[in-house]
C-alpha cells in the first residue's frame, strides 16, 4: 500500500530543520533570559535592584488595595419592567442578515437588551440554519466605533429635520434633471416599493443596481438563452456530478451558505451504502471550493472560455480540443461522468463573461440539468446588478445629465474599475446623498450622509428567491442618530406613512392579517402560497450558443495573468473593517489581517527565487513572517503586495483578493498600526468589456527589494508527529478504497493499539491510572471531515460566543493568536496541485489529559462530565499545560488584550490599536456576559461552550426531564461551532445516552471514526470521521 | 343487666365510631385547610390579606359574606369575570368597591378545582391570626461573645507570668549572692534576647495569621447592611403580610438574577395601600423610628404618582437600591437553578428575611460556604426526571448501596459548575 504524506507546511514536506524544532517546542519565542549567559543574573535586563523595586511597589499597592473600602454597587431595576425581558435571560428574535443582496435568515440572541450572537434560523427552507463567517461576524458591526452617529451635510452634523429640508429643497430645485437611486442588489419587496414611490415623484428618474462583484454575465446569458434576465435556483443536493469552472460556490459565489448546505447532503457518506456526489473543479487560483473538490484542474484565466467550449463539445461527444493536456484529461473525465448522470449533473461557472455563461447554459441543457439540478420556478434575487447600467450612469454623471444621486449599499468609488470617473462624475451631480452607515469611499464624495441603521436595528424583509420571504425585525433601539433609509425615501417622496406602517400594511395584507403577520415575524420566514417545491425547467433558446463559442474560445493570455478573487471572510470589502473577519485565518491561505498576492510554487521558484522543495529555502520563507514583495501591473495600474505561496494555483497565474485598501474612515481593523490602509485596492485592475466587468487580465510582475510581514497561522501549532505518520492525525481515503476495504481505519487503530490491549481494552490497559466512569452525562463531539468544507463559520461563532480577544496582526505574527478552534489545512500529493483536507481542531477534552497532571496549582482539571476544565482565577501562567498538550490547542494571554488590567491603557502602544479598539465600551457590548473575560497571564482554551451546557441542563432539570441531545433532532444543547456549521459536520452530545446524536453518529460511522493521536492514551472526547473522496484511484492517500 | 350491657356496648361502639369519624373527618378538613393556607400564601397574598384591606378586600369572614355558598365562591375564584357577567349582586358590588385595583386575577388554569376548594376550606375555618405565644419569639440578648474576656484573661495571665519570671530571676540573684556565688546582674527584660525572640515569634505568628485571614476575607461583606433609598421592610411585607417572595422577585424562577422589583410591581399594591397602618413599629438598625407612611410617600415620588390621580407608569423613575449581595465577576450563580431545580428555600442563604426590617447579608457568600452546602445537600434524585440519566446512581439507590445523592455526587464541586 502506497503511503501518501499529509503536510501542513513546506517545512513539514521537506522535514526541514525549522519544522523539527517547531515540533519540539510549544512556544516559539525564546524565554526572556536575554543576557543571562554573559555577565550573570545581575546584569540581565531586570537586575536585582529593579526586582526589589517591583517587589516593594507591589507590596505597597497590595497594602493600599487591601485597606480600601469595598466599593458600594448600585442595583437599579426597571422603573416599569417590560413583560418579556428578564435580566440574565436571553431572548431570541428571528431576523435576517442582509448585506448587498446576500440574505441569510438568522436568530439574534438578545441578552439584557443587547444583541450578542447570531445563530442560523433552522426554519428557513433555504439556509436551514446554516451560517457563514460573515453572518456570524455581522453582530460586531452593530457596535462598530466607525459607524456614523448622526447625519452630516458637507461633513458637519445636521439634524434630520434640517437634512430633510435641505434635501427636499435641493430635489425641488433640480429643474427636471433626473434623480438616480444607486444601490447594491435590493431584494426587499417593500424597499423596492419605497424606491418606486420615490422615483415616481421625479419623472425621468431611475433605480440602478450595482454589485461590486458582478453577476452580469450570468444575467445576460440567461436572458439570451432562457429569455429571462434572472438567475435560477441551483439544487446541488440533486446533483450526483458537479463540475465547476471557477465558481467558488462554497465560499463566495452567489449564495454560499445555501449551496454549502446542499452540497453537504451529497457529501454525507452512509457507511452501509457508501455513495458520494462527484465534484470536478477547474480553477485558476486555489479557492475553498477547489480545495474541497474530488478532482481539481488548474488553468489560466484566459482559457476559461476554451474550457467551457471544450466541455460542451465533450458532453456532446465531439471530442476535446484547444486546451492543455492535463485539463483535457480532466474535461474528458468530467464529461464522461456528467453524461453518464444526465438529469443529475450540474455545471456552474464563476465567470462574468456572457459568452462563457451561454456555453455553460448549453452544457447544462445538454445534461438535462434544467428542471432537475437547476430550478427555474424560483429565480434568485441575490445579485441583480448589470455593469453596463453603472457604466452608463457614470458617463451620464460626467456629462452633467444627473440631477441627484442617492447611494445605498453600493460603493462605486471603491469598487468600480474606473474610480476617477466616478469621483469626477459625483462632483458634477447637484445633490449627492449617501445612506452609508460609515463614511466610506463613496460617502466621502457625497454632500449629505444620512446613515442607515444596522439590520439589527431595522425593520425589513427580503425575498432571496421568488416566493421565499425572510423578515427583519429590530432587536435593539438604534444606538445612534440613524434612520432606516426607506424612511428617508418615503419622507422625501412626500408619502404620508413611514416605512414601518407601509411594511406592516404590505405584509398584513399578504400574510392574512395579524395572526399571519405575527407568525411570520416569529418564524422569520414565510413562503408565498403556491410556491413550487419541485424544480421546473426553463425554455432554452440555443441560437446564441455557436456565436458564444467562437467569441469565448480561442482567447490568448500573456505570460503571467492575474485573477481578482473574493476572500471568504472579506467578500468585496464588507468584512475589511470587522476585526473578527480580519483575524479569522483565510480558509485557503491561513493568513490573517492582510492582502497579498497568491503565487504558485513554480512561480515562486521563477520570480521569487524560492524553492519550496528545498528545506533551507522553504524554512526561510515559512519561518520568517516577512514575505517578498511583488509589484503587479495590469493595464498600467499596479499594486505592490507581498507574495504568498499557495499550492493549487496555476503556474503562471497570480491571485489578488479584493476588499482591501479601504478608506481610513471605515474602521481601525482596516488599518495597520501605523494608520495606513491594510493592503491595496485590487478593483482598479479589473476591466470593462462593454457589457460586463472582467476580473482578470495580463500582468507584468516585478520582484521588489523590500519585504512585508504577513501573519499566517498554519505553522503556529505544529504537532510533534514525525513526518510520515500523519495517519494518527488525518485519515483520508477514496470512495473506491473505502468500499473495497471498509474496515481499514478500525484495522489501523487495532494495529496501533495492540500493545496496550487493542481498541476495546485500550482505556483500561493503556494506563496505570484508574479508569473513571462518568456517572451522568459524558460530553462528546464528533466531527465529520467529509462534510466539513473549512469555511470558518465555526471559528467566528466561537469568537462571538466565548469572548475571544482579537490580538491584531503583530501578535498573530508572534504566534499569539487566541482562537479556541482552528481549522488545520493539510496538503497531500502533487505539490503543484495537491489534495486539500480541512480538520477543525479544538480542545479534545481528553479523559486522560496530559495538561491536567502537570498543572502545579490544579487550575486545569477534569469534570465529572468529561470536560477538561480551566479555572482562570487559579491559573498562575506557568504554561506547563500548553507545553504538555499534544494537540496544541491551549492559548495563553500574553498581554492584557481585554483591558482587564487595573491600569487602563497601560498596554497602549504595546498591543495593536485594533485590540485596544475592541475594549471600547461600545464594542464591549457584544461580550457574552456568561463567559469570563480573561486577563493577562492566564491560559484558556475551548470549554465545549460550558455555559451553553449548563443552560441546557438547567432547562431540562426545571422541566424535570432527561436532557435532549439530538434524539429526534431535539436539542437542549448545541455548541456555538455546531450551531454555526452550515453542513452539520459537528455533532455534540451526551455519550452516555445511547440515543443521542453523537452516539448514533459514532455508531453509524464506526468504520470511519478515529481519534487524533489516539495511541498516546489521552482518550479524547472529540472523534473524527475520516475523509473520503470520490476518485477513481483505489488508494490516494492514507497517511 | 344483659340488656344494659348490650346498650353499653352499642354505645361504646357508636361513640368510638363517632369520635373516630369526628377526628378523621376533622383531620381531613384540617388537611384541606392547611393546603389551602399554603395556596393562599402563594397565590393570594399579593392582593389580599386576611386581616387588612390591601388591593383587594380583607378575606376574614369572606366565606360568610358569600353566604357560605361554596359553589358560587368557587366560580368567583376560578373566573370572576363569568360571575360578574352573571350579575351576582355581591360580586358586582365588590367590583364597584375595588374598581381602582383593576379587577381580580382569573385563576382558571392556574389553580386546579381541588386547590380552589382547599382555599375555600381555609377561608371557612379562618378565625384570626394565631395568638402570639410569649417566650417563643426569640428576642433574647444575643449570646455574648467571650473572645474579649478570654483575651483579657490571657493578657493578665501573661503579665503575671512575666512578673513572676522577673521576680524569680531577682530572687535567684539574691539567693546566689547569699550563697556567695557571683552571678551577673540580670539583664533587663527589654534586652533579654530570649524575650525579644519570643515576642518576635509571637508577633510574626499572630500578624501572619491576621494578614492571611484578612486577605482571605478581602471583598467579603457578611453582615453588610447599607442604608437604602427607601426604608423597605421585608418584615412588614414578607413577614407580617406574608407576601410570597417571588411575587416581587420575579426573576427567581426564570434566571440568574432574582431581580429587584421594578416600581410598577410596588405600585400594584401601593396604589391601594397609601399609608402604613401596621401595629409593629419600624426601627432602623441604629434604633431610629421610621414613619412607614412617609416611606410610601418616597415610593410615590419615584413612581411620580399622586394619590387619587390616575398613574402613568411611563413617568416613573427607577429606584437606585444599594446592592447587598455581590458575587465576584468570575462566579456564575443562578437563582432558578437553586430555587426551581434544587428547591432551596430563600432563607437558607438569605437568613430569616421575614424578620429583617433592613436586610443585611446573612451568609458569607464565600467559596467554602458554597462548597460546604454542595457537599451536604441532597438532590431531589428520585423526584426530578432529569436524574434518570444517572443510571449507576439510580441502580445503587435501588439496591440500597446509596441512600442519597448529594450535589457533589453529580458534579456540584467541579470548577466549571460556577466558573466559566
Amino acid at each position: 500500500m502506497e503511503q501518501n504524506k499529509h503536510w501542513q507546511s513546506f517545512g513539514e514536506l521537506n522535514n526541514s530543520e525549522a519544522f523539527q524544532i517547531a515540533g519540539k517546542d510549544e512556544f516559539k519565542q525564546e524565554l526572556p533570559f536575554e543576557g543571562a549567559e554573559d555577565g550573570g543574573f545581575f546584569k540581565t535586563p531586570t537586575p536585582r535592584r529593579d526586582f526589589l523595586k517591583y517587589l516593594g511597589f507591589s507590596t505597597a499597592a497590595a497594602a493600599i488595595a487591601a485597606s480600601c473600602e469595598i466599593p458600594v454597587k448600585k442595583s437599579i431595576p426597571f422603573a416599569n419592567k417590560p413583560e418579556d425581558i428578564v435580566p440574565g435571560v436571553s431572548n431570541y428574535y428571528a431576523t435576517t442578515f442582509v448585506q448587498d443582496g446576500d440574505v441569510v435568515s438568522v436568530l439574534a440572541k438578545v441578552r439584557d437588551g443587547r444583541p450578542i450572537k447570531i445563530e442560523g434560523n433552522e426554519l428557513s427552507p433555504i439556509t436551514e440554519g446554516g451560517t457563514s463567517a460573515r453572518v456570524q461576524a455581522s453582530v460586531l458591526e452593530l457596535y462598530d466605533m466607525a459607524r456614523l452617529r448622526f447625519p452630516t451635510m458637507g461633513g458637519n452634523e445636521v439634524t434630520f429635520e434640517a437634512a430633510d429640508k435641505g434635501i427636499a429643497a435641493a430635489l425641488a430645485g433640480l429643474g427636471g434633471a433626473p434623480v438616480v437611486v444607486l444601490t447594491s442588489t435590493i431584494n426587499s419587496p417593500t424597499t423596492l416599493d419605497a424606491i418606486n414611490q420615490f422615483i415616481a415623484k421625479f419623472p425621468g428618474s431611475k433605480h440602478v443596481q450595482y454589485d461590486a462583484v458582478s453577476y452580469t454575465g450570468m444575467l445576460l446569458a440567461n436572458e439570451a438563452t432562457y429569455g429571462k434576465r434572472a438567475i435560477p435556483s441551483y439544487r446541488f443536493e440533486n446533483a450526483k456530478v458537479i463540475a465547476s469552472i471557477g465558481a467558488d460556490f462554497l465560499g463566495t459565489w452567489l449564495s454560499p451558505v445555501e449551496f454549502t448546505k446542499q452540497y453537504a447532503k451529497g457529501r454525507k457518506l452512509e457507511q452501509k451504502n457508501p455513495s458520494l456526489s462527484r465534484h470536478f473543479h477547474f480553477e485558476t487560483v486555489a479557492s475553498l471550493t477547489g480545495s474541497n473538490a474530488d478532482e481539481r484542474y488548474l488553468h489560466k484565466p484566459s482559457e476559461t472560455g476554451a474550457i467551457a467550449a471544450a466541455l460542451l463539445s465533450a458532453v456532446k461527444g465531439q471530442g476535446v480540443s484547444g486546451v492543455s493536456d492535463k485539463v483535457k484529461e480532466g474535461i474528458t473525465k468530467a464529461a464522461k461522468e456528467l453524461t453518464a448522470n444526465k438529469g443529475a449533473a450540474l455545471v456552474v461557472s464563476g465567470s462574468n463573461d456572457v459568452n462563457i455563461q451561454i456555453i455553460v447554459n448549453a452544457i447544462n441543457e445538454e445534461l438535462q440539468a434544467s428542471g432537475k439540478t437547476i430550478d427555474w420556478s424560483a429565480t434568485v434575487n441575490y445579485k441583480l446588478g448589470i455593469d453596463k447600467n453603472l457604466a452608463d450612469l457614470v458617463a451620464d454623471m460626467n456629462a452633467g445629465k444627473v440631477g441627484a444621486l442617492l447611494v445605498h449599499g453600493a460603493n462605486p468609488v471603491y469598487s468600480w474599475y474606473d474610480k476617477d470617473k466616478v469621483v469626477s462624475g459625483l462632483a458634477k451631480v447637484k445633490l449627492s446623498v449617501s445612506f452609508s452607515p460609515k463614511k466610506d469611499e463613496t460617502a466621502e464624495h457625497c454632500t449629505y450622509i444620512i446613515p442607515d441603521s444596522h439590520y439589527l436595528e431595522s425593520w425589513g424583509d427580503a425575498e432571496p428567491k421568488a416566493g421565499f420571504y425572510s423578515f427583519i425585525q429590530p432587536t435593539i433601539h438604534p444606538l445612534f442618530k440613524t434612520r432606516q433609509w426607506q424612511d428617508s425615501l418615503l419622507k422625501w417622496s412626500g408619502a404620508a406613512t413611514d416605512y414601518l406602517t407601509a411594511f406592516k400594511t404590505y405584509w398584513g395584507a399578504k400574510l392574512g392579517g395579524v395572526a399571519g403577520w405575527d407568525k411570520a415575524l416569529q418564524d422569520g420566514v414565510a413562503t408565498a402560497a403556491g410556491t413550487a417545491i419541485t424544480p421546473a425547467a426553463g425554455a432554452f433558446n440555443a441560437s446564441g450558443v455557436a456565436g458564444a463559442i467562437s467569441a469565448a474560445a480561442g482567447k490568448k493570455g500573456g505570460k503571467y495573468e492575474v485573477v481578482l478573487y473574493q476572500k471568504v471572510g472579506i467578500g468585496a470589502g464588507q468584512g475589511t473593517a470587522n476585526p473578527w473577519l480580519m483575524e479569522m485565518p483565510d480558509p485557503v491561505t491561513k493568513a490573517t489581517w492582510d492582502n497579498y498576492v497568491i503565487v504558485s510554487p513554480k512561480l515562486a521558484l521563477d520570480v521569487l527565487k524560492i524553492d519550496v522543495q528545498n528545506a533551507g529555502q522553504a524554512d526561510a520563507y515559512e519561518v520568517n513572517p516577512p514575505k517578498k514583495v511583488l509589484t503587479v501591473t495590469v493595464n498600467g495600474k499596479s499594486v505592490k503586495l507581498p507574495a504568498v505561496i499557495i499550492p493549487g494555483t496555476e503556474e503562471n497565474t497570480i491571485g489578488i483578493a479584493v476588499g482591501y485598501g479601504r478608506s481610513k474612515n471605515v474602521g481601525l481593523a482596516a488599518l495597520t498600526d501605523e494608520g495606513d490602509p491594510i493592503g491595496q485596492n485590487a478593483f482598479p485592475l479589473a476591466s470593462f468589456n462593454g457589457s460586463s466587468v472582467q476580473y482578470f487580465g495580463d500582468a507584468d510582475i516585478k520582484l521588489e527589494d523590500d519585504t512585508y510581514i504577513v501573519a499566517m497561522t498554519q505553522t503556529h501549532n505544529v504537532y510533534t508527529t514525525p513526518q510520515g505518520t500523519r495517519t494518527e492525525v488525518m485519515k483520508e481515503f477514496t470512495l473506491n478504497s473505502f468500499k473495497k476495504k471498509p474496515g481499514q481505519v478500525l484495522e489501523d487503530r487495532e494495529h496501533e493499539l495492540k500493545p496496550w490491549g487493542g481498541v476495546d481494552n485500550f482505556e483500561k490497559d493503556g494506563t496505570i491510572y484508574p479508569v473513571y466512569k462518568k456517572p451522568g452525562i459524558h460530553w462528546g463531539m464528533s466531527v465529520d471531515l467529509n462534510t466539513c468544507v473549512g469555511c470558518g463559520a465555526c471559528v467566528v461563532a466561537c469568537f462571538a460566543e466565548n469572548n475571544i480577544p482579537m490580538v491584531g496582526k503583530r501578535e498573530v505574527s508572534r504566534y499569539h493568536d487566541m482562537h479556541w478552534i482552528r481549522i488545520d489545512r493539510y496538503y497531500s500529493g502533487d505539490i503543484d496541485n495537491p489534495t486539500v483536507v480541512f480538520q477543525p481542531l479544538m480542545c479534545q477534552h481528553c479523559d486522560n489529559a496530559p495538561c491536567e497532571n502537570v498543572c502545579p496549582v490544579n487550575a486545569t482539571n477534569h469534570s465529572s462530565e468529561g470536560l477538561n476544565q480551566m479555572a482562570y482565577n487559579r491559573c498562575i501562567g506557568t504554561r506547563y499545560c500548553a507545553n504538555n498538550c499534544p494537540y496544541k490547542v491551549r492559548r495563553f494571554n500574553w498581554a492584557d488584550y481585554t483591558g482587564a488590567d487595573s491600569f487602563p491603557h497601560n498596554q497602549q502602544g504595546h498591543i495593536s490599536n485594533v485590540t485596544m479598539g475592541m475594549n471600547e465600551d461600545l464594542v464591549r457590548m457584544v461580550l457574552n456576559p456568561d463567559v469570563t473575560v480573561r486577563s493577562r497571564g492566564v491560559m484558556e482554551k475551548c470549554s465545549f461552550c460550558v455555559q451553553r451546557l449548563q443552560e441546557g441542563k438547567l432547562k431540562a432539570k426545571k422541566e424535570s426531564r432527561p436532557l435532549k441531545t439530538g434524539e429526534n433532532n431535539e436539542w437542549d444543547v448545541k455548541t456555538a461551532c455546531q450551531q454555526a456549521c452550515p453542513t452539520n459536520a459537528i455533532v455534540f452530545g451526551d455519550k452516555n445516552d445511547s440515543k443521542s446524536a453523537v452516539t448514533v453518529n459514532r455508531a453509524e460511522n464506526n468504520e470511519r471514526m478515529f481519534r487524533v493521536i489516539e495511541q498516546l492514551h489521552t482518550l479524547p472526547n472529540v472523534t473524527y470521521l475520516a475523509k473520503v473522496r470520490n476518485r477513481d484511484e483505489e488508494i490516494v492517500t492514507e497517511g | 343487666m344483659t340488656h344494659n350491657r348490650k346498650i353499653a356496648s352499642k354505645l361504646t361502639f357508636g361513640s368510638i365510631c363517632f369520635i373516630s369519624l369526628l377526628f378523621f373527618g376533622g383531620n381531613l378538613y384540617a388537611q384541606n385547610a392547611t393546603n389551602g393556607e399554603a395556596l393562599f400564601k402563594a397565590n393570594c397574598t399579593s392582593c389580599h390579606s386576611m386581616e387588612t384591606q390591601l388591593t383587594g378586600p380583607a378575606l376574614k369572614g369572606a366565606y360568610d359574606r358569600w353566604k357560605k355558598d361554596n359553589k358560587m365562591l368557587h366560580s368567583w375564584i376560578k373566573n370572576n369575570q363569568k360571575v360578574l357577567a352573571s350579575g351576582n349582586v355581591y360580586a358586582v358590588s365588590l367590583q364597584h368597591q375595588f374598581s381602582s385595583a383593576g379587577g381580580m386575577t382569573v385563576f382558571d388554569g392556574i389553580l386546579s378545582e381541588a386547590q380552589i376548594d382547599d382555599i375555600i376550606a381555609y377561608l371557612a375555618i379562618y378565625k384570626g391570626p394565631p395568638p402570639a405565644v410569649p417566650g417563643l419569639t426569640p428576642n433574647g440578648e444575643p449570646e455574648g461573645d467571650n473572645t474579649l474576656l478570654y483575651g483579657i484573661l490571657t493578657l493578665v495571665l501573661a503579665v503575671v507570668a512575666f512578673v513572676l519570671l522577673q521576680v524569680n530571676a531577682n530572687l535567684k540573684k539574691l539567693a546566689d549572692d547569699k550563697d556567695g556565688m557571683h552571678t551577673e546582674e540580670p539583664v533587663s527584660f527589654w534586652r533579654n534576647k530570649a524575650y525579644i525572640a519570643f515576642i518576635l515569634v509571637v508577633v510574626f505568628l499572630v500578624g501572619g495569621y491576621m494578614t492571611v485571614e484578612g486577605a482571605i476575607g478581602l471583598g467579603r461583606e457578611e453582615k453588610f447592611q447599607p442604608k437604602q433609598p427607601i426604608f423597605y421592610s421585608h418584615k412588614v411585607h414578607a413577614g407580617v403580610n406574608q407576601i410570597n417572595c417571588m411575587y416581587c422577585h420575579v426573576g427567581t424562577y426564570q434566571g440568574k438574577q432574582a431581580t429587584i422589583p421594578s416600581v410598577n410591581i410596588c405600585m400594584n399594591c401601593h396604589m391601594a395601600i397609601k399609608e402604613y397602618k401596621g401595629t409593629a413599629k419600624l426601627y432602623t438598625a441604629e434604633g431610629e423610628e421610621i414613619n412607614g407612611t412617609a416611606e410610601i410617600q418616597k415610593l410615590y415620588k419615584y413612581a411620580n404618582y399622586t394619590p387619587g390621580q390616575p398613574w402613568d407608569a411611563k413617568t416613573a423613575q427607577p429606584i437606585e437600591w444599594t446592592r447587598i449581595h455581590n458575587l465576584p465577576d468570575h462566579v456564575y450563580f443562578n437563582h432558578s437553578q437553586h430555587v426551581v431545580a434544587g428547591k432551596v428555600q430563600c432563607q437558607t442563604c438569605h437568613g430569616e428575611i421575614t424578620k429583617m426590617d433592613e436586610v443585611y447579608q446573612f451568609a458569607p457568600l464565600s467559596m467554602g460556604w458554597c462548597i460546604n452546602c454542595h457537599r451536604t445537600t441532597k438532590v431531589n434524585f428520585k423526584d426530578n426526571g432529569f436524574y434518570s440519566i444517572y443510571e449507576r446512581y439510580q441502580k445503587d439507590m435501588d439496591n440500597h448501596k446509596m441512600d442519597s445523592v448529594t450535589v457533589e455526587n453529580i458534579g456540584g464541586t467541579d470548577c466549571q459548575k460556577c466558573h466559566y
